[in-house]
């Protein structure tokens, strides 16, 4: 075993000192709660007055997570279920009318699988909107093999 | 030499033998000393690889990326960059320089986190909590850029999805400077802690030829004195474009490992730097097809735990024929054999840690061929095997129905 020269152990102990007096690196979670960035990718938010169900966010989705529905008067229904969602953005990236929106809300634990199912109900567009502007797709939803 | 009879097989994991993986080592001891040891992988299987080949190349990029929970960036990119070759896409230079800030900010937390591991794993607590401590900057950096704090879902075909804008800058800047202080102080504790060295020194011993022969990557290699790094001898993204040296080290053992991924450390703060200063304007990324052209291509990535390599064949439709990941635990379990070879058990923990293991990335189909144990039966034959097999110890199963008719 070479051996270089060294100087005495425990070369730690000034900084182990020093962290007695910090602050701790953690905190008390459910009572402080920590501020995510602005950037952060949680809890999914389909503004539906908006969509056009040209359904790229299912077609992108890697599992399958989103449904668009169509109800009729060029009103679509969202349904997202977020236990099986990653998080990953696809969706409000690709879609065109930036229809999706990702928030900080990251706080989703559930008891029951069912809940974690958000519907987000079809709404009327706004008034200013030409409707005749954009035609959906007429694509076959392809939900990706699960 | 002691006579065979006083070799004790002991039987390692497949319960995490080093991180909190399943691998199984069969370990032949003579004493304390190992003589032989036999790896065997395969307990993690996800079918990936298959996964891919099911999905479109957009929906394979989260996929991919859950290769690794550490390296994901690594995989995301190697796997867009092939497909990118493939249907001919040029990337914009912005889109390249933010895939190189995010890969190295990736390693800096790779790296890190390998520290407190490994100084875990010889019972220097102490030093993981304060690199993981330190870790949580740089997470909570990357959480700010990407949006998330391991999968960072930034690459799609032909780019990156989300800019990195110039208002960032500063709070990067920051970040790499309290980290860089804080390098310096563990260069400066491995450098000097006597404990440390005596520890680690001539612990894992691989030699350069050994090395070679292995196939070793990474810093497992580096250490070693393999003078060899994909980010600069076959530069991707931005790398042809920063100066940055390759660190190796010749103490061969696991020592150097750590000396090498310290090295890696300060390098890569010089070249987010780089990145910094050197980013162009521009649009950050191109218009990809869902079509992927017939053909195929080979992508490479110096990962932080070593070269990355994957394979795509597109053949004209929205999905990959085929995609391969290699990942770089795989080249380095070979080397891990050898490192262990008479060496003690109680080396064992450390030295496997000391590649920066990650056996469920590594873990492919695995097809055992030719040894003489082995033998294929069917599922009538393994219910008799298995009746067998308790009957001969006191246990009869053999009025126990079971799916495929006992009749025993």
């Amino acid at each position: 075993m070479a051996k270089t020269p060294r100087r005495r152990p425990g070369r730690m102990i000034p900084s182990l000192l020093r962290s007695l007096f910090r602050r701790p690196a953690t905190t008390r979670y459910p009572f402080v709660k920590w501020e995510m960035p602005d950037r952060f990718r949680a809890r999914p938010v389909v503004h539906t007055e908006n969509c056009i169900g040209c359904k790229m966010c299912v077609r992108n989705c890697p599992s399958g997570a989103i449904q668009i529905e169509d109800m009729g008067e060029k009103m679509f229904q969202a349904t997202i279920d977020l236990g099986r969602c990653l998080y990953c953005g696809q969706c409000a990236f690709v879609c065109p009318k930036k229809t999706i929106e990702l928030t900080k809300d990251f706080e989703l634990a559930a008891f029951d699988r069912a809940s974690l199912v958000v519907v987000y109900h079809a709404k009327p567009k706004p008034v200013e909107e030409p409707a005749a502007s954009a035609q959906p797709k007429a694509a076959e939803p392809q939900a990706p093999a699960a | 030499m002691p006579d065979k009879e006083k070799i004790v097989r002991v039987p390692i994991g497949p319960q995490h033998p080093a991180l909190k993986e399943p691998e199984s080592f069969m370990v032949d001891l003579q004493g304390e000393k190992i003589s032989s040891i036999a790896l065997r992988l395969g307990y993690n299987h996800r079918g990936i690889e298959k996964g891919c080949e099911e999905r479109t190349y957009v929906q394979d990029v989260y996929l991919i990326e859950r290769v690794c929970g550490i390296c994901s960036h690594s995989h995301s990119t190697a796997f867009v960059q092939a497909v990118e070759e493939i249907a001919g896409l040029d990337v914009p230079p912005r889109a390249k320089y933010i895939r190189t800030l995010i890969g190295e900010l990736e390693r800096v937390h790779s790296h890190l986190l390998w520290l407190g591991v490994a100084g875990h794993e010889i019972g220097f607590d102490t030093l993981l909590m304060y690199t993981w401590r330190d870790r949580e900057l740089v997470m909570d950096l990357l959480a700010e850029l990407t949006g998330n704090r391991v999968h960072y879902a930034m690459n799609v075909i032909g780019g990156v999805k989300r800019d990195v804008p110039q208002e960032q800058f500063a709070r990067i800047t920051s970040v790499v400077d309290a980290l860089e202080e804080r390098t310096k102080y563990y260069v400066e504790l491995a450098m000097t802690e006597e404990t440390l060295a005596q520890r680690l020194s001539g612990v894992g011993y691989l030699s350069k030829e050994d090395a070679e022969r292995f196939g070793a990557v990474g810093p497992t290699a580096r250490a070693s004195g393999v003078d060899r790094d994909t980010r600069r001898d076959d530069p991707y993204a931005a790398y042809g474009e920063l100066e940055f040296q390759v660190v190796t080290d010749t103490r061969c053992d696991v020592f150097g490992r750590a000396v090498v991924r310290l090295g890696e450390l300060m390098q890569t703060y010089s070249m987010i730097r780089q990145v910094l200063k050197k980013m162009p304007d521009g649009p950050t990324s191109v218009r990809a097809p869902l079509k992927i052209p017939t053909g195929e291509a080979v992508s490479r990535y110096e990962a932080p735990r070593g070269e990355d390599v994957h394979y795509v064949r597109g053949n004209g439709t929205d999905k990959p024929e085929r995609a391969k990941v290699r990942a770089p635990t795989l080249a380095n379990l070979q080397s891990v054999a050898k490192m262990l070879e008479n060496g003690y058990l109680a080396d064992l923990p450390i030295v496997v840690a000391a590649i920066d293991p990650c056996f469920s990335c590594t873990d492919r189909m695995v097809a055992v061929r030719g040894t003489s144990e082995s033998k294929t039966m069917n599922w009538e034959e393994l219910v008799q095997y298995g009746v067998r097999w308790y009957r001969e110890r006191g246990i009869d199963l053999s009025n126990v129905k079971m799916r495929g008719e006992v009749t025993a």
